[in-house]
Formats: structure tokens, sequence, C-alpha cells
């Protein structure tokens, strides 16, 4: 060793740097922190976020063009919704502002997990089985396509008060995104894996537990990424219809009481939440799929 | 370590002779009937490594699926070791860890570490408790020179180990028979070579039998006892061909003139059926 470091010197080379090893924790962090900030990712957001934004207010409140008069521009909004006395009666300080958001998202929570109770455990059966999909599949599809609006009148008639019909209709397009996916995602399991299992001589139920689940999940993430999606929608639909608080409560309230800035508050309020919902859906996912997103990782993605 | 592919006596574990008489497969898709496998006897010893080489889609994988279980024959049967596992009154042979395949384009299951991959035939057979057969699939790995890499997935690691982990997945369960449908198609030819290397050394250590689809000729006689040329579709044994080569073999082997000559004389029986496959035109069968 110390043969070949004379060498070098010898030869006027530096002698070789130990590579970086990876860090951990912190370190990790930090470094990933340095090569976001050096990437232009940051940057590219922070433009796009602000052109969308001058737009906007060139289209309200700058130009004050034909038809966007009434619409209120960014600095309305964000003067209303950070301010302790809102002109309009719902910004960050009133505590209503936040009974709507909770609400929803309890509305949200609990269809969602509704919906995933009973459609990943129904589609995974219907992937498995012939014979259950066989069953279930045709009345499904029948009712997969009707509208979530369609089904107001009846959730109405069929549920009391404000707060079941909400929820069941949020569950119901929510469930069928869920099923769907899950299904498909375990027809998509390619047959060598079953083979194998077969011929390493698992049991009906080691096949279910060990190939079946875990090769359908990135399907059904995906699925409860779009599930959760339709379940704002609908949610929102259905509070619009029926309702006591809520966001889709708050927008047309405060439409049908000429008040417009709530109106965008609670839209916007809506994108941030929907955001958010989704995110978590997909964080929890990743952290089941850690074969998936290594798998990914390599291919450079 | 030995002892855990071999039984304790050291002798081989299990015999693995596998008789095919007189197998006949005929598909019929939308009612169109067609032969796959036309009347096919084949003698297999125990231990020995039978290669099978045709052409493209002449029914050798057929075979392959009717002694794992994977699908039905319409005729004749199969037997291993005396024992029949499927024939005229049971067409589908049960599937079970005395034969396993490996397959062409991998099925280590991606979401499972190589060692929980390992691990996995031993622990839903219930042969040990799950701890030691997790402890067991690491120290297979380690001897297949796979130790690394025995917690990463098999999306993080090259073909190469990931086709040996295969191997070494099967291998732990003590298999009679081992059923390869073509495993090394896709690698270049340096990969290639290592792999044939590693394979011809777990088979000197476990002298499993082989049952081992292919259509690169080189690979068959390097690799195997006796090469079966197959003929193009419905599948019938064109030609036997006994490889006297001794073993332990190595890249040494390539280059004798031994090795010359068998490859010609294989070669020219396998050129006339790529020419009429060819000239059929069919459309390769998975």
């Amino acid at each position: 060793m110390s043969v070949l470091a004379d060498d070098a010197f010898a030869a006027g080379q530096r002698p070789a740097k130990a590579p970086r090893r990876q860090p951990t924790g912190f370190g990790l962090m930090a470094y990933r922190a340095s090569k976001g900030v050096r990437s232009p990712t940051p940057y590219l957001m922070l433009f796009g976020i602000s052109l969308w934004l001058v737009a906007y207010w060139m289209l309200c409140e700058g130009l004050q063009l034909p038809r966007f008069e009434k619409i209120p521009g960014p600095i309305t909004i964000l003067s209303d919704w950070l301010s302790r006395t809102p002109a309009q009666g719902t910004s960050v300080f009133t505590p209503e502002y936040y009974q709507h958001i909770y609400v929803s998202c309890r509305r949200i929570a609990i269809a969602f997990f509704l919906a995933t109770l009973l459609g990943v455990p129904l589609g995974l059966l219907m992937g498995w089985s012939k014979t259950i999909k066989d069953y279930t599949f045709p009345v499904l599809e029948t009712l997969r396509p009707i509208p979530i609006m369609a089904w107001v009148p009846l959730a109405i008639l069929m549920f009391s008060g404000y707060e079941t019909p909400v929820i069941f209709l949020a569950t119901l397009a929510s469930f069928f995104a869920t099923t769907l996916n899950t299904m498909l995602g375990v027809q998509s399991i390619d047959e060598s894996y079953f083979r194998a299992a077969g011929c390493l001589g698992s049991k009906k139920w080691d096949v279910f537990r060990h190939v079946v689940v875990p090769g359908a999940l990135p399907f059904i993430f995906t699925g409860l990424q779009i599930s959760v999606g339709v379940a704002w929608f609908s949610l929102v639909a259905a509070e619009m219809v029926s309702g006591d608080y809520g966001l889709g409560y708050l927008i047309l309230s405060s439409y049908v009481n000429s008040v417009t800035v709530p109106m965008v508050i609670g839209m916007l309020t809506l994108g941030f939440v929907g955001w958010f919902s989704s995110a978590a859906v997909r964080w929890v996912g990743n952290r089941l799929m850690q074969w998936h997103v290594k798998a990914l990782a390599m291919q450079g993605r | 370590m030995q002892t855990q592919l071999n039984n304790p006596a050291g002798a081989p574990a299990s015999k693995g002779a596998i008789s095919i008489r007189n197998v006949t497969k005929v598909y019929d898709p939308d009612g169109a009937q067609v032969m796959a496998v036309d009347n096919c006897s084949m003698e297999i010893a125990p231990g020995e490594v039978c290669m099978i080489v045709g052409p493209s889609g002449c029914g050798k994988t057929t075979l392959l699926n009717a002694i794992a279980g994977f699908h039905s024959i319409t005729g004749g049967e199969i037997l291993l070791d005396g024992v029949p596992l499927c024939g005229a009154k049971k067409p589908l042979a049960d599937q079970g860890s005395d034969r396993i395949v490996v397959f062409q384009n991998g099925a280590l299951f991606p979401w499972k570490t190589l060692a929980e991959n390992v691990a996995y035939g031993p622990m839903v057979q219930g042969r040990w408790p799950k701890a030691e057969c997790i402890e067991r699939a690491r120290s297979a790995l380690n001897e297949a020179g796979l130790g690394a890499v025995a917690d990463k997935y098999p999306g993080e690691v090259s073909s190469g180990m990931a086709r040996r982990a295969e191997i070494v997945r099967a291998l732990i369960n003590e298999p009679k028979v081992l059923l390869l449908d073509e495993p090394y198609r896709a690698m270049d030819a340096l990969t290639k070579q290592i792999m044939h290397e590693a394979l011809l050394e777990m088979y000197d250590r476990t002298k499993v039998t082989i049952y081992f689809i292919t259509h690169d000729l080189e690979e068959a006689i390097f690799l195997g006892d006796r090469v079966y040329v197959m003929t193009t579709r419905p599948c019938r044994v064109k030609k036997v061909i006994d490889i006297n080569l001794p073993r332990p073999r190595d890249y040494h082997t390539l280059t004798s003139e031994a090795f010359r000559l068998l490859v010609q004389e294989a070669d020219e029986a396998v050129h006339e059926e790529a020419i009429k496959a060819f000239q059929a035109g069919e459309r390769e069968m998975a």
C-alpha cells in the first residue's frame, strides 16, 4: 500500500481520495436539499407560479377585461384571506373557515376509508377469481358509468340528515375507481409469478398473500390516488346540493349570497387539500413499495 | 452447507428420472386444432443434463409446461421416477416443488428481496421455521457468491445475478428436476459464459436432473450430457446426440476439437429444422 502511494507521489499524482460514502439521516437530507437548490426545478416552479399569478392579476385587476371585472383578483383575495377583519367574512382568522375545511376533510376521510376497505378486497377477489368476477363485473360496470350527480336524489331519499348522503356519494365514486384499478392490477401480474409460486409449493392462500396482493399494489395505489380525487369531486358536488358545512357548501352559499371572495378562497383551499391528500396517498404507497421505488430509481426515474 | 443442497449422506438427494412416453398435445384455440407435440418420447436418466434444442415455437416449452403442471397433455404420459405425473386419466400434472422451473424472463418476485425470494419455497412448504428459512437462504446465496446483494430487490441487481438467485431459489427446495426455459436468452455472450460456469458448478454440487431448453447449440453442447434436437411443429425428437465431453467442464472445453465436431454434427440437424420452421412462417408460440 505504502509502496503504491509512494509511487503515485513519485509520478507527481495526488493519492486517490476515498470515494464518498452515502450519507444517512440529516446528512442525506442536507445533500438532497443542496442538490435540489442547484437544479433548475425550484426556480422553474417559482417562475411558473409567478407567471400564472401575473396573468391572473392582469386579467382581473390590472386590465379588468370584460367578463373578468366581477372576478376577484389575487390581491383582493389575498388581502381578504389573510385579514383579521375580512370584508366578505372568510379568512384564515375566522373559525368558520376551519370548520368548513374540517367537515369536508372528515367526510373525505370516512368515504375514502370505507371505499378502500370495500374496494380493495373486492377488486383483489375479482382479479383473482374468475367466478367472482363473473358474478360481479356486469353489475359493477353498469353502475359505474352512472354520474355521481345522478345518485343525489336517491341518496337524499335513502339517507337522512346532511352527513350520510354526502358521505355515501363520495364513497360510491371512490369505491368504483378503487375496485376497478385493483382488479386490473391483479390481472396485470405476470403469469410466471403465479407459476413460480406454484412450483415452489404455495397453497392458495400463499399465492394470494405473496403474489396477488403485492403484485397488484402499484395499481392499487394508482387507483387510490384517482379515488381520492374523485371523492373530492363528488363530495363537493354533494355538498352543493345538500349540506350545512363543508367547502362545497361554502362555495355555493357564497355565490348565492353574492360574495365572490370566499367562493374563490373555497376553490383554492380545495386545490390545496386535494393536492395534500393525493400526496399523502402517494407517500404511503412509496413507503409500502420500496421495491417498486428502488426499481424505478435504477431506471433513472 | 453442502448438506443443504444435498442430503446428509452426500449422495444425490433424489432420483429424478423423467419418462416422456408418446406425448401428444393438441391446442384448439377458437376451434382450430394445432398440433404442438406429436408422439414425443424421451427417457431422461436421474442426474442427466438434458438439453432440448429446436427452432423457436416448435413446442419445446409445451413439454416443459406439461412436466411442470402448467398445461395439460392430450395423449401419452409423463412419469417421474416411475410415478405418473400426467396421462390419459389425469391430463394436468400437479405443480410441486420436486420440479421447479426457471423462467425465460425471470420470475423472482420483485417485491421480495433476494433472501426472501430464496426463503419463500421452504417457508410456504413449512420445511423449517421462518427464521431458519431466511438464515438458510442467506447462506445459500452466500455460497453462490450473492451474499452481498441478499437484501437487495431483484430490480436492483443485474439480470445475471437475478437469474443466479433464481436458480438458488429453486435448488434450496432440493427438487428432483430443474426445468430451465431459455434462461440465458437475453444475455450478452460474456455474461452467458459466467452463467454457464456457475450453473455447471451448481450442477456438480447437486447432480439434479436438468431439463434445459435453448436454441443456442453451443450452449447445449457445453452444458449437456445429451442433446435432443427437436423437429419444428409438431414437436418430435429428430436426433439425440450424446455429449461425452469430460466433466467438470470449463471454457477450455469450448475450444476443443471434440466440442467443434459435436457442434458441427448438431448444426446440420438443427439447420434443416430451422429452414422448415422459417418456411412454415408461423408466428412463434410462447
